[in-house]
């Protein structure tokens, strides 16, 4: 929008807002401050038919226009006449035809029109697609008002609610097999969401426009997208610099850095929409299935140990991978500076277990019963273990039906070891 | 003892006849403690092993989460462990005042595996397979001995384990990390072989086997009826008749208090295990 066609928008689209503005600033001052908001649709003589609430064309489709709210709007406001946008109507020629042409708003916002185009919205229209976004769906119609108006569909507070319009209309979401479902229902219980629903970093707050842009919003598989995997920690950096500094030095960033596309970004770990406080435990305890998304092995072996099966019932007071390994620079345990290095390792567990004497840094972490080359005391451990249970369970076990089976037998056939009868 | 006997016996009507005394009461009210708190460590320590089951979750929420069911853990096993010091001072004691460790080492009274054990397995397995007669015991059955023998070995196995991690600190100062990492390992992989055994194996034995079923109160009341000594036990009978110690062994029947306590604690301990190995059973197969 604003900030988007003001960075974005060409030389000439300048000049002709700049001349534009110059225009109607001029015949304002002639007409009169004060009254030129009321000055012409009301004097419009469109209104003679469109004014009436339940006006019908010959379809039976609504052209009711409500001359108070174009009044209001950005384009009443500048003195626009309706054949601005509706060029094929003229005043001379009384009433129309029936069926006019669809308002090009290029007409004066090219650059937007043809960002448009490119972006999911403007493709899927090019492609048939007859309920992709295009410009009044999120701008309004007669009724446009600039961005910064708190009561604009476009405004910063207001952008949840307009792309919720699709994107968390469950009709139309399964219509239009719109990506990711009911999108909206997700954002809407984010931490983004939750700070942009008030308070006093509501403005501060990212909305959907934040990350997808504007009149730019394309695709995650377009690598032109700003939310495309390559772009992602540099739009999530935009605002959590700190953050974006530390996973670029960490071992995710660097090989994300080298191109390596298994590499994680924010939204692998944080997801897209849903987006949580890093301290809630229903964060925390799910963040660990999502390292184990890459590093299974890892994962596995850390739910055998007490940390692992605490964090599996819910519970984050024990250990989660971020707590040894850190959240965003985490390193691999070669590199010095890593906080399960050699070195550093038992200062890591005495984040936690206070005083730990230094012999504690042998333990294992992710012990790997299975593993007898690396930890063969490990492994012989458990493979003691596991032929105790098998020994003792196969013996009783034979035991126990055996024995039932002989007392059953001998309860229904109780002639069998009783001499005086017949065997 | 034919099998129509034993199967009245089992049915026994606790009216009739005379009536032994099978366990001192410091022996059961240990095994009630034992009992006990076994089962605590056994609901609070299983969320743990199976965290991965929405059971276990529940089960975790509904003692507190995680840390109380750790206080919980702790407790039961700082009691059980207790049980377990004073049934050996009290052995030690009753060696000591009858002079007598001889008997509590070897023979019929002793509860050391000895050769008779041996024989009276493959008997018992004969007359499971058709090929002998049902056999008599002892005081003592071979697989009494086992469930006795397991807490010893459970005690050295669980207890050792659970006392490492409980007292990292102290331990970590005298043993090297890894070996926490085999105390995390044994203590889980004991406690599902005492658990599965205890809540299969000893309740088949004690309780649930026909002629027991549904479940055998002699450790509650101590008291054990003639007609199952003379029914399952006929050596020890048989051996106390002609020694003339039977009559020093007889007791009044056992008190109505006794026998509902062991209805009511020993059937709910019982009940739980059941529920408790059901779902075992069912996280391990599926």
């Amino acid at each position: 929008m604003s900030a988007d066609s003001g960075r974005k928008g060409g030389h000439r689209e300048a000049v002709r807002r700049a001349a534009l503005a110059a225009a109607f600033t001029i015949s304002g001052l002639l007409l009169g401050a004060g009254s030129q908001g009321d000055a012409l649709a009301k004097d419009s003589p469109c209104l003679a038919c469109h004014s009436v609430a339940d006006a019908k064309s010959a379809s039976g489709k609504s052209i009711a226009v409500d001359g108070a709210a174009f009044d209001k709007s950005v384009h009443g406001g500048l003195g626009l006449d309706c054949t601005a946008c509706h060029s094929d109507v003229s005043p001379d020629k009384i009433p129309h035809a029936e069926k006019l042409k669809p308002v090009d708003c290029s007409t004066c916002h090219a650059e937007q029109v043809k960002q448009y185009a490119q972006t999911v919205h403007g493709l899927a229209r090019k492609g048939g697609n007859t309920v992709a976004a295009t410009c009044t769906d999120c701008h309004g119609k007669h009724d446009i008002l600039r961005a910064a108006d708190p009561a604009s569909r476009t405004n910063h507070a207001n952008l949840e609610k307009t792309c919720a319009g699709c994107h968390g209309n469950e009709q139309l979401v399964r219509q239009a097999n719109l990506p990711g479902g009911n999108i909206a229902s997700h954002f809407h219980d984010s931490i983004h969401a939750k700070i942009l629903a008030g308070g006093p970093r509501a403005a501060d707050a990212p909305t959907c426009t934040n990350c997808h842009g504007t009149h730019n919003i394309r695709d995650i598989t377009d690598s032109a997208s700003r939310v495309n995997r390559t772009h992602i920690p540099e739009t999530c950096g935009g605002c959590h610099q700190a953050i974006y500094a530390r996973f670029s030095k960490g071992q995710h960033g660097k090989l994300r850095n080298e191109g390596n596309p298994a590499a994680p970004v924010c939204s692998d770990c944080h997801t897209a929409h849903d987006i949580k406080r890093h301290d809630l435990p229903a964060f925390q305890t799910a963040v660990i299935e999502q390292c184990g998304n890459c590093h299974a092995e890892r994962l596995s072996t850390y739910r055998d140990t007490f940390h692992g099966q605490v964090t599996k019932l819910g519970y984050v007071q024990v250990a989660t991978c971020a707590s040894c390994h850190s959240a965003h620079d985490m390193l691999p345990a070669s590199n010095p500076a890593s906080t399960i290095s050699p070195e550093n390792r038992i200062n890591t567990c005495r984040k936690c277990h206070a005083d730990m004497p230094a012999n504690f840094a042998s333990f294992n972490p992710h012990p790997d019963r299975h593993d007898k080359a690396n930890d063969p005391l490990y492994w012989y451990a458990a493979k003691f273990m596991d032929w105790l249970l098998i020994g003792v369970f196969a013996f009783f076990g034979v035991h126990t039906v055996f024995w039932l089976a002989r007392l059953w037998i001998d309860k229904f056939r109780p002639a069998r070891n009783n001499p005086g009868s017949k065997p | 003892m034919t099998t129509a006997q034993a199967a009245s016996a089992a049915t026994g009507a606790p009216g009739g006849g005379r009536w032994y005394r099978r366990f001192t009461p410091a022996e059961r009210v240990l095994h009630v403690l034992l009992m006990l708190t076994f089962v605590g460590c056994a609901l609070s320590g299983l969320p743990l092993i199976f965290a991965n089951r929405p059971w276990a979750v529940v089960l975790a929420h509904l003692l507190g989460g995680f840390q109380s069911a750790g206080a919980m853990h702790r407790v039961c096993a700082a009691v059980m462990i207790g049980v377990f010091l004073i049934h050996i001072l009290l052995v030690a004691a009753r060696a000591l005042v009858t002079q007598n460790l001889l008997g509590v080492v070897w023979g019929p009274d002793s509860l050391v595996p000895q050769w008779q054990d041996a024989k009276d397995i493959c008997n018992h397995f004969k007359w499971f397979i058709g090929l002998g007669p049902r056999p008599q015991f002892d005081r003592w059955t071979y697989w009494e001995k086992f469930d006795y023998w397991a807490v010893f070995w459970g005690m050295a196995i669980i207890g050792g384990s659970g006392l490492l991690l409980w007292f990292p600190f102290f331990f970590g100062k005298l043993l090297p990390g890894w070996v926490f990492n085999i105390a995390g390992l044994v203590h889980g992989e004991e406690a599902l072989l005492a658990v599965g055994f205890i809540f299969t194996v000893h309740f088949f034995n004690g309780h649930l086997r026909p002629g027991k079923f549904p479940m055998d109160t002699v450790v509650f009341t101590g008291r054990i009826s003639e007609h199952e000594m003379k029914s399952e036990r006929a050596v020890e009978y048989d051996r106390l008749a002609a020694g003339r110690a039977l009559a020093a062994k007889e007791a009044a029947p056992p008190t109505t208090a006794s026998r509902l306590f062991g209805w009511v604690v020993g059937g709910a301990a019982l009940a739980l295990g059941i529920v408790v190995i059901l779902l075992i059973v069912y996280s391990v197969l599926f």
